[in-house]
């Protein structure tokens, strides 16, 4: 803490403890926010992050210690009062109505009674003055995943708040659309707001706050200037060992041909969705192809018409392993071998308040129903195997938990995710199609999934990840494609794959130049 | 100033099982503060509504009588309910299932033997299925909304009946009353012990039921699948669960036990088809599922104790020269304090005051 200034810090903690039951979630910590200041919170799943944030946000109640605001001791028991006192909060799983327009979900948030074109032109003024470019008259479901939080941005601007805090706020943002974050955030600094940033992505910690505070099982490991600290050192205190890193090397020569798509198109299903066309798409064993794109380009429909979820009138336009699949639902593509990770744990991947094993069972009752099910036409799960298999995949994926089975809905992102992937890696699938595998993931259990990635493809599967995130995408890739309004680029292997070029076929320059120069600056940025 | 409900961080388990005690002794509040207005002695009151009819032995027969309809109403509501389908139709497939079934003895009063009887409950459910198989069609065709389709139905199902008990299936030897021939006792649903009261074998189907659809959500992929659907489509549907599947799953079954409890009413506790053979039952079963926490073992405590009120209600006109709508009222109130008790789980109430306007302004 060399920079100590002399002035009272705008929040601090003083051994703020949660304890559920026999865990201590935070224990006793002490974390000073000083006026005009981005304040980095690192740590990783699990650390305690939520759980200090939810309190400072009125959301949970500390067991012990106490929270200072302009250095006298508050009570925040709800987050109305949080917000009255002067707290913002940006959550990481947006609460939007997706039918109602962003004017109409902003003055949903807002106490008391306000026209609803007072608020249109006053969210238009902040979204002009804070460079988040928003229609207030557009539909919440049109809109991509960037857009969507910067309403909730604009959303606790208008509450005037002193300090926002903001969960992994870029998980979801393409390299352009983080920029523009980052610039929002510079000038939310220099009007003298502080910011507490919670995030995993190292080098954006470095990138914008002043000061950083590290978390591992609940307890501060690391107060520093991240600007001080290199990467590595910074990934040391928040998982306390060396990070892996994931090799690559060793995917061999691509083999058979197990996935093709051949000019695969598919309407939008409703108003608010993408439409795909003539998609083209080669996948062979041994192989990791990367689909990247920013949100909301068709990255859910084409996965939708991968897995089956939705199917395809051409049944030759999708063949798997050279079967007509196309036609088939996501059962019947299971039991050819394939697997599947949507991008939404939560109600898509797993019910939230249904316990692990059900969640093991969800899907793979039928590729594994001899294991699984008893009794014949009774079709009764048998829950011996069922739990020892739930088991199995904690151990190998490292799923952090509490009881033996709990809700899949109480487990921390990360170690869900690591659970869900767990799910489909245990049954050695041929094909293994993800979409957004670590999107709000600690850097520790991302490099745990995306290293069971490579090592399933190594071993003879093919492997599609579709990814926003670029870092992830040079991590694991043998070849990359771009989405962009429900098209996809020609793979080209990850070799010769630059970051400019990518930032180019996001933004819909087919052939790779163009001449979107801002396009092309910002992914230079990087 | 207005009142906000704010979801709970973590509800209590001990309320989550206290919850239908609780309404339980808030709805015997309420019916004391009633009967007060009413001008009788509260306790008096709730004795003769509440306690009265367990004292006799023909008056406990008749408590299981009015529950097995409600029970076997209930344990398909509460399958359809958890999947997320809201059949509120009940009362229709009661009554066609007590018209299917009654085909039997009426248009073939010859045929008396062993089989008329499991031929009669087997056409009750069938009756009742097809019934509930119109809202779960139209909703999974057309998209409509299977509350209203299944309620209004239950209209139609009533006026049919009224049509035939007085039409063409009335007795011709019936003095032009309404109502169809007393049916054989071949065609009877029996009475458990003849000798001590009314009590008839409806009941055991009833609980028999209810431990099968017990079982069946508790340990079987079907019921999973009820179980995923009903929480969570998108999930069901990366399962690849048909929620098509599942609502006609849910309707034909809930529409298939409703029927079979119309028809057991009808051979069992009335012994021919009149023009109206239900008090309600269809729709009493609705708090019968709630009540149960939609559990098929919970329904069959939770039909005890709507039944109860159906006796009570009589009991107090009796008695107290009350109205018998007394019993709807404590149905009512039960229902409203279930409802209010898990929402008050899962919520708290927080009153708020005005407060300062928020940055974009905020008069009016």
């Amino acid at each position: 803490m060399q920079n100590q200034r002399t002035e009272t810090p705008l929040l601090e903690t003083r051994g703020l403890t949660k304890i559920f039951g026999s865990l201590r979630a935070c224990d006793g910590i002490d974390l000073a926010i000083a006026p005009g200041e981005i304040h980095a919170l690192l740590g990783e799943n699990g650390a305690g992050k939520s759980t200090l944030v939810k309190m400072l946000f009125g959301v949970l109640d500390p067991s012990a210690g106490e929270i200072l605001w302009k250095g006298k001791p508050v009570r925040i028991g709800s987050p109305g009062e949080a917000r009255a006192t002067g707290v913002g909060m940006v959550f990481q799983h947006f609460s939007l109505f997706e039918a109602l327009t962003v004017a109409e979900n902003i003055a949903l948030a807002l106490d008391g009674k306000v026209a609803i074109d007072r608020i249109s032109e006053e969210a238009r003024r902040l979204s002009l003055e804070y460079g988040l470019p928003l229609d207030p008259s557009a539909h919440v479901a049109d809109l991509s995943v960037g857009e969507r939080q910067r309403i909730e941005i604009v959303r606790s601007l208008l509450q005037n708040p002193e300090l926002i805090i903001l969960d992994e706020p870029t998980s979801v943002l393409t390299p352009q659309e983080a920029d523009k974050l980052f610039e929002t955030l510079a000038k939310l600094k220099a009007e003298g707001r502080s910011v507490l940033y919670i995030s995993h992505r190292l080098e954006e910690v470095q990138r914008i706050c002043d000061r950083a505070t590290v978390l591992r099982h609940g307890k501060v490991t690391g107060a520093c200037d991240p600007r001080q600290e290199t990467p590595s050192s910074l990934a040391r205190m928040m998982v306390g060992g060396e990070v892996a890193e994931i090799s690559g090397a060793g995917l061999g020569e691509p083999g058979e041909v197990l996935v093709e798509v051949r000019k695969l198109s598919a309407p939008a299903r409703t108003p608010f969705a993408v439409a795909l066309r003539d998609v083209d798409l080669t996948v062979r064993a041994g192989e990791v192809i990367a689909i990247a794109g920013v949100a909301g380009n068709g990255q859910s429909e084409l996965f939708d018409v991968l897995s089956g979820e939705v199917t395809v009138s051409d049944a030759d336009s999708l063949r798997i392993a050279d079967v007509p699949a196309g036609r088939l639902g996501i059962t019947a593509r299971r039991l050819m071998g394939c697997s599947f990770v949507p991008e939404e744990r939560h109600g898509h991947a797993a019910v939230p308040n249904m316990n692990l094993s059900g969640n093991l069972v969800l899907s793979r009752y039928a590729s594994d129903r001899e294991a699984f099910l008893t009794g014949g036409w009774l079709g009764l799960i048998s829950s011996g195997p069922v739990a020892a298999a739930t088991k199995r995949i904690s151990a190998a994926m490292d799923v952090r938990k509490s009881l033996e089975d709990p809700p899949a809905g109480s487990l921390s992102g990360g170690n869900l995710q690591k659970f869900i992937v767990g799910r489909e890696l245990d049954r050695q699938p041929r094909v293994l199609v993800v979409n957004q595998p670590t999107w709000g993931v600690d850097a520790g259990a991302a490099s745990r999934i995306r290293q069971a990635l490579v090592d399933l493809a190594k071993s003879g599967s093919a492997v599609i990840v579709i990814s926003q995130d670029l870092d992830e995408v040079f991590e694991i890739a043998s070849s990359i494609s771009v989405i962009n309004e429900g098209q996809l680029s020609k793979p080209e292997p990850a070799s010769g794959m630059t970051r400019e070029r990518i930032g180019l076929l996001m933004g819909g320059f087919h052939d790779g130049t163009g001449h979107g120069t801002e396009t092309a600056e910002a992914a230079h940025a990087n | 100033m207005r009142i906000e409900l704010q979801k709970r961080p973590t509800p209590s388990a001990l309320y989550a099982v206290l919850s239908p005690f609780i309404a339980l002794g808030l709805t015997l509040i309420a019916g004391a503060i009633m009967f007060t207005i009413l001008g009788k002695n509260p306790l008096d009151a709730l004795y003769s509504f509440f306690i009265e009819p367990l004292t006799e032995v023909w008056s406990i027969h008749e408590l299981t009588v009015k529950a097995a309809p409600l029970i076997l109403i209930a344990v398909g509501l509460s399958v359809c309910y958890r999947s997320n389908n809201w059949n509120i139709g009940a009362e229709g497939q009661f009554i066609v299932g007590g018209i299917l079934g009654s085909l039997v003895p009426i248009l073939l009063p010859g045929f008396q033997n062993w089989l008329t009887l499991p031929l009669m409950l087997v056409l009750g459910m069938a009756g009742g299925a097809a019934w509930g198989a119109i809202p779960a069609f139209l909703k999974t065709r057309f998209n409509t909304n299977e509350i209203l389709v299944s309620l209004m139905l239950v209209y139609t199902a009533q006026l049919f009946l009224d049509w035939l008990a007085r039409g063409v299936l009335r007795d011709p030897n019936g003095n032009n009353f309404p109502g169809s021939i007393r049916f054989p006792s071949a065609a009877q649903l029996p009475e458990i012990m003849p000798s001590q009261g009314s009590a008839h074998y409806g009941i055991l189907l009833a609980i028999i039921a209810a431990v099968i659809i017990w079982f069946m959500l508790r340990f079987t992929l079907n019921g999973f699948q009820v179980r995923v659907l009903g929480a969570n489509p998108r999930a069901g549907r990366f399962a690849g669960f048909s929620q098509t599947r599942m609502t006609f799953f849910a309707f034909l079954l809930s529409g298939g036990l409703a029927g079979l409890a119309g028809i057991a009413e009808v051979s069992g506790a009335i012994g021919q088809l009149r023009e109206t053979i239900s008090p309600g039952y269809g729709f009493t079963a609705i708090i019968v599922a709630f009540l149960g926490r939609l559990s098929p073992l919970g329904a069959i405590a939770a039909g005890f104790m709507l039944a109860l009120t159906y006796l009570g209600g009589e009991a107090a006109q009796m008695t107290l020269g009350v109205s018998d709508k007394v019993g709807r009222v404590f149905q009512g109130l039960l229902l409203f304090f279930v409802l209010g008790c898990d929402t008050l789980i899962n919520y708290q109430v927080r009153l708020v005051l005005r407060k300062a306007a928020p940055a974009a302004g905020g008069q009016g």
